[in-house]
């Protein structure tokens, strides 16, 4: 089981009320928030995930979001990644201070990478989620339908915006114990449901032209209340479709003067998970590009030798770097090796 | 060597202890005087920056209406993809309090740093964010002080703005980024709205208020440079003596080189030591000052500064650094020359040296260029800058030119000589002008900004003083709670007054700037007491009708709009028919018929009026007022009062002005103090044959006063023709520039009599000491001049 599932994206929560608030951000980075701290919800391996009741959202946890990724091909075959993110924040314990809300949208071409972000204070009807009829919204985006099987979404910045339909009649995957899903050996866990089944179908809409497109999308819902741990550096994640059906997570944290942490996720063409657990998989960076600065790994070799697993993936875009307030490399990669396919990259804390 | 060199040289100002506090003096007060209004300047600047920085400040377009904009608009303009962060303003008290929504608003635009910040912030009881040291009146939500806050105001979560000021409609949207591609046009999602190009305000006010910094900053020059006048004395004085001392330390074999850096070396400690003084000082006249800065600022520009100082490395050490240049400029010459010094030259002090007619014809060539520079600013430049450099070259020119003039007053005076007696006079006078000159010059300066900065302060005061009478003809104003009382004393006093004349304003911009527009009754009380400083025919009428506006003076200047020309006023286009003055408002202000104003500003309030009643009713107007409508205090003013405090604001404008004149005489009449005992030393040759002849010390001495008099009084006839030229740069150059308005010059010849009082006492102070000491002087000494040839 994937004792220490990787903090993907917590970082990105963690940073959320710095977006207003950083004082306040370090100080819930550094003051370690054990079971009983703060006073928020802790997950807990008894809870059962109810549909669709829990893809509401979870207000006494700290940290929640619903996170969408696609891979799309237009009518000449061109690669093309979006994604569409909603996080919620509850700054404080306190039920009169207000949540906050941040939406995350990338839009990426071969050639470009486009991004934007928005940003909410909770209980103002400015942003939310509604789990039945499925509703999460931010300002102008938009990620609804009659259920979560079934939705479309919406997303603009200044210079692009998508809209698509998601449907699938796969059931959602729960990770680690039935969606509880351990992040360390000290009982820090979250959350933790995906729906990698999605087909996509939409388009694209660029200044200067429209795309219509067609391909595959990955939700993934987590909440918890965890916070960043010291001497996390940053975290590589991917999420594979392959070409023979099956879904594959694959995660490593790296850390301060220590071997990274592994954790995937071997997810069968019928929605059964099989938990990975830590040096499971190897991620092995092949070739670094320079993007907005820094030196960040757009070549991979992702080994999972209990699965038959060596691959290579490569960005379809190497500056898919999201310039937002809180900055990571989030995009769309290729996959070639022992299996075919397309995915999606995440990587953080190369500074 | 070094130290025994170090400590022979020290041991001068041992011995002259006073010669050492003369020079510690000059340099402390003249870096004083330059670092206090630094140290205004800075913090006012300090001020705008902050202003500027003002959230929702500067850089970003606003969505704008005239009524307070709904929270359900920001939710459809968000969701139809325009990125809007809603602003709540208002005042509790005098605090200007400004809601800010965090979550939506760029987390640059946050004003505060982010230490300021925690959750309860956004909490039921909420927080302030506010300057430091600022008052918050009791009742309100915790304060959290940042140094980027505008004095004044008070940040706070929009929802504890709603709260505090009761109110839940936005004031403006901030809009904080481009749209999204899909989102539909903003006439379509709000077009009750408008928008509106970035606001400038704190650029604005730092423009308009640069003049007035600028001013500070000439003024802190000036006194600067009449305090090095001070140090050159002081430190030339030093050297002259030391020539003895220098050429002894020379024999016994310190080379030249470590002789000249010793030299320079004391000389940077004396700097240092008295530049610490003179900052800490500059503090203290800075602390002063500042609020009398801070209130004309506000009063004048509506630029909010802080009344308090704070301490910034910056000005300090360019404090210490202006103090070791300054001393190094006014040393450089002895310095060098005791360096180029011949090992054998006789160590006489070299009171003999005359100016040489080479030195006089470079210093005449000079005051020609200084003369030709101000002319050519004068006649080709524009703008503030070249004022001041008329003005620079103006002062400098006339400085360098004056041992000219009064070599030749000395010559011309000097044929008036009977007897031997009074052509020693004269010609001792011609022979001691070349060491004096320096603080002569100095007390021109003085003298020439005190009369030129005199005489425009007081042209304005008589202006303005006028202006007041013709402006605030209305014997009482009034300004009612709401419309509804308005119409009720309206009624009441309909009976009871000569006129009730409605005053209505309305902001809006002119000319792209922000403004106001007046309604203006037709009533005689306009058409015979109004300023028009320009008119066309039938002005009135043509106003009263709605065919015309009129325009105060900063906007037809600034604008170059005057009669005949026209001015978009809310859309509307008029002819303007006449300009009038309007002094102590950097803004541009127009007025138009009241009918007219009604139709271009419906909503403008009706509720305050100007009332025509004979004088003696007055008291008893008001009165009544107060009584049946429970008037407060500041709702109902006579004319008088109002003249008063206006009075009272032009008062502290100039405060700074004549305290930096005083400091600056003061200033100059220590330079002349300091060339004289100087002198003193070194005449004891040239009186010593005198004194041999018969003349008493103590008739020696009362022809050094005499001499002290004379050339302090012809300084100032000097300095008079000066002053007269400098009033009139300020007048219809600087103050057109830095206010927008123009003056008339007016010459006040009493205050003349005064200052010529002044620097004839203050001559003859500083001539007193040396002179005591001559009368008192050993005639031994006197003899020792024959004894042994130096």
């Amino acid at each position: 089981m994937n004792a220490r599932h990787p903090t993907r994206r917590s970082l990105i929560l963690s940073a959320l009320p710095s977006l207003a608030f950083p004082a306040l951000v370090r100080a819930q980075t550094f003051a370690p928030l054990g079971p009983a701290a703060g006073g928020f919800a802790q997950p807990s391996r008894d809870t059962r995930l109810r549909f669709p009741a829990d893809h509401g959202p979870h207000p006494a946890f700290r940290i929640e979001w619903w996170y969408v990724t696609a891979n799309l091909t237009g009518p000449d075959g061109t690669a093309y990644g979006v994604q569409w993110t909603l996080f919620r924040s509850a700054l404080s314990t306190d039920d009169a201070i207000p949540q906050a809300w941040l939406g995350h949208a990338a839009l990426t071409t071969p050639d470009r990478h486009l991004s934007a972000e928005r940003m909410a204070r909770g209980g103002t009807g400015q942003a939310g989620v509604t789990a039945e009829p499925f509703s999460a919204r931010i300002d102008d985006w938009a990620l609804d339908g009659p259920s979560l099987s079934d939705v479309t979404m919406t997303a603009a910045g200044a210079d692009f915006a998508y809209d698509l339909a998601l449907a699938t009649d796969r059931p959602f995957v729960l990770q680690g114990d039935r969606g509880y899903s351990l992040k360390s050996a000290t009982g820090v866990a979250s959350h933790y449901y995906s729906q990698p089944f999605y087909r996509a179908e939409g388009r694209l809409i660029l200044p200067d032209r429209e795309v219509p497109v067609t391909g595959l999308a990955w939700l993934d819902r987590e909440w918890s209340s965890a916070p960043l741990e010291p001497g996390q550096l940053g975290w590589d994640w991917a999420s594979l479709h392959l070409a023979t059906g099956e879904k594959v997570m694959a995660a490593q944290l790296r850390q301060q003067g220590r071997a990274p942490f592994t954790a995937a996720t071997w997810i069968a063409a019928d929605g059964s998970p099989t938990p990975i657990p830590d040096g499971g998989v190897t991620l092995t960076p092949l070739e670094t590009a320079e993007v907005a600065g820094r030196s960040v790994p757009v070549r991979w070799r992702i080994a999972l030798p209990d699965r038959g697993l060596d691959v290579e993936i490569a960005a379809v875009n190497r500056e898919a770097w999201m310039d937002l307030l809180y900055a990571y490399w989030e995009g769309p990669v290729t996959i070639e090796g022992s299996h075919a396919g397309v995915g999606y990259l995440e990587m953080t804390g190369y500074e | 060597m070094i130290r025994a060199g170090l400590m022979a040289l020290l041991s001068h100002w041992r011995r002259r202890p006073f010669q050492l506090l003369t020079l510690v003096v000059g340099l402390a007060t003249a870096t004083a005087l330059w670092s206090g209004v630094q140290a205004i300047n800075a913090e006012a600047r300090a001020s705008y920056d902050r202003a500027a920085g003002d959230l929702a400040g500067a850089a970003r377009e606003t969505l704008e209406s005239d009524a307070p904009i709904p929270p359900a608009q920001v939710l459809a303009l968000r969701r139809a993809g325009w990125p809007v962060s809603p602003v709540l303003e208002g005042r509790v008290g005098a605090l200007r309090v400004v809601g800010i929504d965090p979550f939506t608003l760029p987390p640059g635009d946050v004003p505060g740093d982010g230490g300021s910040f925690d959750p309860a912030f956004l909490g039921p009881e909420g927080r302030l964010i506010v300057a430091p040291g600022a008052e918050v009146p009791d009742g309100l939500p915790p304060a959290v002080r940042a140094e980027s806050v505008p004095p004044g105001t008070a940040y706070t979560d929009i929802a504890t703005a709603a709260r505090l000021l009761e109110d839940g409609g936005y004031t403006r949207l901030i809009l904080t980024g481009p749209p999204s591609l899909t989102a539909p046009p903003l006439t379509e999602v709000a077009p009750d709205l408008t928008r509106r190009a970035p606001d400038t305000g704190g650029a604005d006010v730092a423009r308009l208020t640069d003049s007035f910094h600028l001013n500070l900053t000439a003024f802190g020059f000036l006194s600067f440079a009449v305090g090095l006048f001070i140090v050159r004395g002081a430190v030339g004085l030093a050297f002259e003596q030391r020539r003895p001392m220098i050429r002894t330390l020379r024999a016994l074999g310190m080379p030249r080189a470590t002789l000249t850096a010793l030299l320079g070396m004391e000389l940077l400690i004396l700097a240092l030591v008295a530049g610490a003084i003179g900052v800490a000082l500059g503090w203290v006249i800075a602390s002063l000052l500042i609020g009398d800065v801070a209130a004309t600022l506000r009063g004048l520009y509506g630029a909010e500064v802080a009344g308090t100082l704070t301490l910034r490395p910056a000005w300090w050490l360019s404090g210490l650094g202006i103090a070791v240049l300054g001393t190094g400029v006014a040393a450089a010459a002895s310095l060098w020359q005791t360096a180029r010094m011949p090992l054998l030259a006789p160590a006489r002090p070299r009171a003999w040296a005359r100016a040489s007619g080479r030195a006089m014809r470079w210093q005449a060539g000079a005051a020609l260029v200084c003369g030709a520079v101000a002319l050519a600013a004068g006649i080709v430049g524009g703008g503030l800058v070249a004022g001041f450099v008329l003005l620079g070259g103006l002062l400098l020119g006339a400085a360098l030119a004056l041992p000219l003039v009064l070599t030749a007053a000395l010559s011309a005076l000097s044929r008036t000589a009977r007897g031997p007696r009074g052509e020693w006079f004269w010609a001792d006078a011609r022979q001691q002008l070349p060491s004096l000159s320096l603080a002569l010059m100095a007390l021109l300066l003085a003298l020439a900004t005190n009369i030129g900065v005199g005489t425009m302060v007081s042209s304005f005061r008589l202006s303005f003083t006028g202006w007041l009478d013709q402006r605030l003809a209305a014997e009482l104003y009034l300004h009612a709670e709401t419309e509804d009382q308005a119409r009720e004393i309206e009624a009441y006093l309909a009976p009871r007054v000569d006129a009730i004349l409605p005053i209505r304003s309305a902001e809006t911009r002119l000319a792209g700037a922000p403004g106001e527009v007046f309604g203006v009754a037709d009533h005689a009380t306009y058409r015979d007491n109004w300023p028009l400083i320009a008119d066309s025919p039938r002005v009135w009428d043509r106003v009263a009708a709605g065919e015309a506006a009129l325009v105060n003076e900063q906007l037809a200047r600034r604008e170059g709009i005057w009669p005949g020309d026209r001015i978009a006023i809310a859309g509307r286009d008029l002819p303007v028919a006449g300009v009038y003055s309007d002094y102590g408002n950097p803004r541009g202000q127009a007025m138009v018929g009241l009918a007219l104003f009604d139709a271009l500003f419906p909503d403008a309030p009706r509720t305050r009026f100007g009332l025509r009643v004979p004088e003696a009713e007055v008291a008893g107007l008001a009165g009544d007022l107060r009584d049946r409508f429970g008037l407060a205090d500041d709702r109902l003013t006579d004319q008088a009062a109002i003249k008063r405090a206006s009075l009272a604001v032009f008062e502290r404008t100039f405060t700074v002005t004549a305290a930096l004149n005083v400091l600056t005489l003061g200033v100059a009449g220590l330079a002349i103090l300091t060339s004289l005992l100087t002198l003193s030393g070194m005449r004891q040759p040239q009186l010593a044959p005198v004194w041999a002849l018969g003349m008493t010390r103590r008739a020696l001495a009362r022809l050094d006063l005499a001499r002290a008099a004379l050339l302090a009084g012809l300084t100032f006839l000097a300095a008079l023709p000066v002053g007269i030229a400098l009033a009139w740069v300020l007048l219809a150059v600087v103050n057109v520039e830095a206010f927008g308005w123009r003056l008339p010059l007016f010459v006040f010849p009493r205050d003349w009599l005064v200052l010529l009082a002044l620097s004839l006492a203050a001559a003859l102070a500083a001539a007193l000491i040396p002179a005591r000491r001559l009368a008192r002087m050993p005639p031994a000494q006197l003899l020792k001049v024959f004894a042994h040839e130096r």
